[in-house]
């Protein structure tokens, strides 16, 4: 990866369509490598969810066009949440097998063109029309269920979702791209109003429009273009059934850290945990060399949808055991080291946890969140937050290795990539 | 256009400059301001217009048919892998495990919350119905679940997992997945 842009995501951009949005991103990647013009660009990938929040068909050709990109190879990916970071891969997966030596990923979403609850409509036709939506299609319902039988199962608590909610956004507060910006207490997120038990409106993201870049090469055009490259050292991608009914109640996907006895009397998946999330991150980790993940990556950017996904995440990505995810939380590992949340915690900062103050804060553009994490993550590696984000605050001392995760429906589609210092 | 041609092309009472016919239809706004200095129409606000969009589908159930032809009949349908040993309670006609073709079999009118929310929210078709309660719903012998409605209860504080419910149909099916719901056993 030699760059990346955002544009800042808000509620409502009615100033711009999505193409001057991208375009807008688009600028900012290639205003950080003037080497870059756009004529050794070899071809692009459009990411971006819902036609339905567009009202056009073939949007990705719009972009491609508007930047002036045709006649160069495009093509879109969709994958509901996922689809950013399916779109971040496919474009890595251009460059890796020699078709070109420079991709542009691109992605945009819309959401302000309906009002909140009919967009809530929109993102719960992304689950099964025949058995799951009519019965009362609601994402937030799907999550709190899930969350319901994470709590029954592991004794996962509401105040340990809550300084999920504190932890992002108390880290946006220094990141000048995310929609919110406030420092709250876990008193806040239990008093917000309840969304779907016990999802409160501040466990939960919110929509944005918005538009993220990441232009990556290989690795001879790379230094070409920059002398702080990002090398891409693992991709894994996940899937899982639809409907969260038909998941199958087994054993547990063992990561390389955790051994059978871990789980005696674990039914896996069920409702409670993410197989896809699990099964990608295993594919990237291979791919890496990572047996420890708690150890060898230094920071991750994942998608927090709710403060419960957040949870159930860390468990997916074997920073922690399966179950011990709220008292990961609760004892401070994914806290950034250097902020100040308002409370005591004893272990704050072993592996920072979105500290770009991730979906729940930043915002949730469904096509751009996933490169956004990306570009965030490539700007940690850098080391450059300082001079994108105005300050310096949550730049992380230690960013060699990061880790960007994807994710969509319950859990169906799930993208583990791993970003590394290239210099 | 110069005066003389203008004079050329002068319309008649047969013969008028060809125009769309002028309606209200549509119309929301008259007037629209514009500025005389080009310069300054970046700094323009965003026109922002509405746009209905209705579709009517024929939507097919397909080989899920049966589900809901069991339902009007107040039975509840799942499927079965018989070399799998393994039943669907949300049908589905293969089997991914073995690729196998599954059975129709009836499952069990009760059953007990796998998992539940109560959404004080939802997608704008729903709205109107909130607060209302959605279950997982776990069956004895039955290897996956079904998604439903629980009626019977005014909050999430009146629903446990493991709670034992019944199945109840709508008199008047409507084909949809809601003509089953449950209340509490
Ligand atoms: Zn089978």
């Amino acid at each position: 990866m030699v760059s990346g842009g955002v544009s800042k995501f808000a509620k409502a951009r009615p100033d711009a369509t999505f193409q001057k949005m991208v375009k807008e991103a688009f600028d900012h990647a290639l205003g950080d490598v003037p080497r870059l013009k756009t004529d050794r660009i070899d071809g692009s990938v459009a990411s971006y969810f819902s036609d339905h929040f567009t009202r056009q068909l073939m949007a990705g050709i719009m972009a491609t066009d508007y930047l002036g990109l045709c006649p160069k190879p495009n093509k879109r990916i969709e994958g509901g949440g996922a689809t950013g970071g399916l779109c971040f891969q496919a474009a890595w997966e251009s460059v890796a097998s020699g078709r070109m030596n420079c991709c542009v990923a691109f992605g945009f979403e819309t959401m302000s063109r309906v009002q909140t609850w009919k967009g809530n409509e929109f993102i719960a036709l992304a689950s099964d029309v025949n058995f799951d939506y009519p019965v009362g299609g609601f994402y937030s319902g799907y999550y709190a269920m899930m969350v319901n039988r994470h709590i029954h199962e592991f004794g996962t608590t509401l105040e340990q979702m809550a300084m999920v909610s504190v932890k992002n956004h108390g880290n946006a507060c220094f990141n000048p791209y995310a929609q919110k910006r406030k420092r709250i207490t876990v008193q806040d997120v239990r008093n917000a109003e309840m969304v779907a038990y016990p999802l409160t409106l501040l466990d939960i993201c919110v929509m944005s429009d918005g538009a993220a870049v990441c232009i990556l090469a290989d690795e001879e055009t790379a230094f070409q273009l920059t002398d702080r490259p990002v090398r891409i050292t693992g991709v894994g991608t996940g899937t899982d059934m639809m409907r969260m009914a038909d998941r199958p109640r087994g054993k547990v996907i063992l990561a390389p850290n955790e051994k059978e006895s871990d789980y005696r009397n674990l039914t896996y998946p069920g409702v409670h945990s993410f197989r896809a999330g699990r099964s990608a991150a295993l594919q990237a980790y291979r791919m890496a060399g990572i047996t420890d993940p708690l150890r060898e990556i230094d920071f991750v950017e994942l998608h927090d949808a709710y403060t419960s996904s957040e949870i159930q995440t860390y468990e997916d990505l074997a920073l922690c055991r399966y179950g011990g995810g709220g008292r990961f939380i609760e004892e401070g590992h994914p806290f950034l080291p250097r902020i100040d949340y308002g409370m005591k915690l004893k272990k704050k900062g072993t592996i920072p946890v979105n500290p770009s103050g991730g979906l729940i804060a930043c915002g949730h553009p469904v096509g751009a969140t996933g490169l956004m994490q990306a570009v965030f993550a490539f700007w940690q590696i850098q080391g450059t937050i300082g001079r994108h984000f105005g300050s310096g605050e949550l730049q992380l001392k230690k960013a060699e290795r990061g880790l960007i995760h994807s994710h969509a429906g319950t859990g169906t589609y799930v993208t583990v990539s791993i970003l590394e210092r290239g210099w | 256009m110069s005066k003389k041609r203008a004079r050329l092309t002068k319309p008649t009472a047969q013969h008028r400059d060809p125009g769309l016919e002028e309606v209200m239809t549509g119309t929301t706004v008259f007037n629209v301001p514009f500025p005389a200095d080009l310069s300054t129409l970046k700094g323009m606000s965003p026109l922002v217009i509405r746009f209905p969009y209705s579709v009517e589908y024929l939507h097919s159930y397909g080989q899920d048919s049966p589900f809901f032809a069991g339902l009007a009949n107040r039975k509840l349908l799942g499927t079965r892998c018989g070399p799998c040993q393994y039943t669907y309670a949300t049908p589905r006609l293969h089997c991914p495990a073995c690729g196998r073709e599954t059975d129709w079999t009836e499952l069990p009118q009760q059953g007990r919350v796998h998992t539940f929310t109560t959404c004080y929210y939802g997608s704008e078709e729903f709205l109107k119905e909130t607060p209302f309660h959605l279950i997982l719903v776990e069956f004895d012998g039955v290897d996956t679940l079904l998604l439903a409605r629980l009626i019977g209860v005014s909050g999430p504080e009146e629903i446990r997992i493991e709670m034992k419910v019944k199945a109840k149909f709508r008199r008047n099916s409507q084909l949809k997945t809601t003509d089953v719901y449950f209340v509490p056993a």
